[in-house]
């Protein structure tokens, strides 16, 4: 079970009290009238879904309730951070240890395709 | 016709009316009913609020306040549910307070269990991953978490006295589980 802390209560919860609520840092436009689609479908929908380090919102909704934004890794699962909603990204060089735990990926251990 | 008084009344029956259950470790029985506010505000209202409710809300995670029969528990930053076991009326009660605040009454939306004995943590934990030992958990410490699959508000009354508040519709799995668990903690 993973341990998430959360910024609101100080103390790492049990992931059961959290729920995962989409990407961090998404800038809801001003000028949504004058959108076009394509531009309105990139906002909405697309996501970078990328393999590594992502930048999350989360509610530790059985808790506190509040939202808050989380830095995880989604090979390891890892939270690297996690942070209080509003504050901007922090800087993830200062804060992951100079040597990593080394996760076996499928890739690194199954797969030829390097 | 004055025997007829009374014939015609509703009456309301609680949802866990008689409950008693557990084990020998960890007894079980249903909270006596009691009135209870959902209550939110800015940090600024909290020293009116707790004026007018004559117990200082906690600003702290975790913490509670208590005082002749009246809890109040902190639930988030700005989030209280308060309980008041003698059944007063705690809306009006902050309504006095003059501040702005949002108050629900949901004095009949919860339930709670008592569950009490040297097992009660461990039959609590039956259901709910937190960490129940003294020293993470004291008398007074309080959480809105899970059981099972259920929401609910844990409340530490004594050191081996546990308050288990839930949503009344979710009183008989909350009850069952923690029957289940109870026996489990007597092993
Ligand atoms: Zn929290």
């Amino acid at each position: 079970m993973l341990l998430i802390y959360c910024p609101y209560c100080e103390e790492e919860r049990s992931e059961l009290e959290f729920r995962q609520a989409g990407d961090a840092h998404i800038a809801r436009p001003t000028n949504m009238t004058e959108m076009t689609d394509e531009e309105f479908e990139a906002f909405f929908f697309l996501r970078d879904n990328v393999k590594g380090l992502t930048y999350e919102r989360w509610r530790h909704l059985n808790g506190c309730g509040r939202f808050f934004n989380a830095a995880r890794d989604t090979v390891s699962d890892k939270f690297v951070t996690t942070y209080k909603a509003g504050l901007p990204k922090p800087d993830i060089s200062t804060l992951r240890p100079a040597t990593e735990a080394i996760v076996e990926t499928y890739e690194a251990t199954e797969s030829d395709a390097k | 016709m004055a025997d007829l008084i009374g014939a015609d009344l509703a009456t309301r029956t609680p949802p866990l009316a008689g409950f008693h259950g557990g084990s020998g470790a960890a007894s079980l029985s249903a909270a006596t009913p009691a009135t209870r506010l959902s209550l939110r505000a800015k940090p600024d209202a909290v020293s009116a609020l707790s004026l007018a409710l004559g117990l200082s809300l906690p600003t702290r995670s975790k913490t509670s306040a208590s005082g002749h029969g009246r809890h109040a528990l902190w639930l988030g930053p700005d989030e209280w549910l308060v309980i008041d076991e003698n059944g007063a009326d705690l809306t009006t009660a902050v309504a006095s307070s003059g501040v702005l605040h949002s108050a629900t009454d949901i004095s009949h939306r919860n339930t709670a269990v008592i569950v009490k004995g040297r097992g009660a943590e461990v039959a609590i934990n039956g259901g709910c991953p937190q960490d129940l030992s003294l020293a993470v958990f004291p008398v007074g410490a309080c959480s809105r978490t899970v059981l099972g699959k259920a929401e609910i508000v844990l409340l530490r009354t004594a050191e081996d006295t546990f308050r288990v508040e839930c949503w009344r519709s979710f009183a008989p799995y909350v009850s069952g589980l923690l029957n289940e668990a109870a026996e489990d903690a007597g092993n």
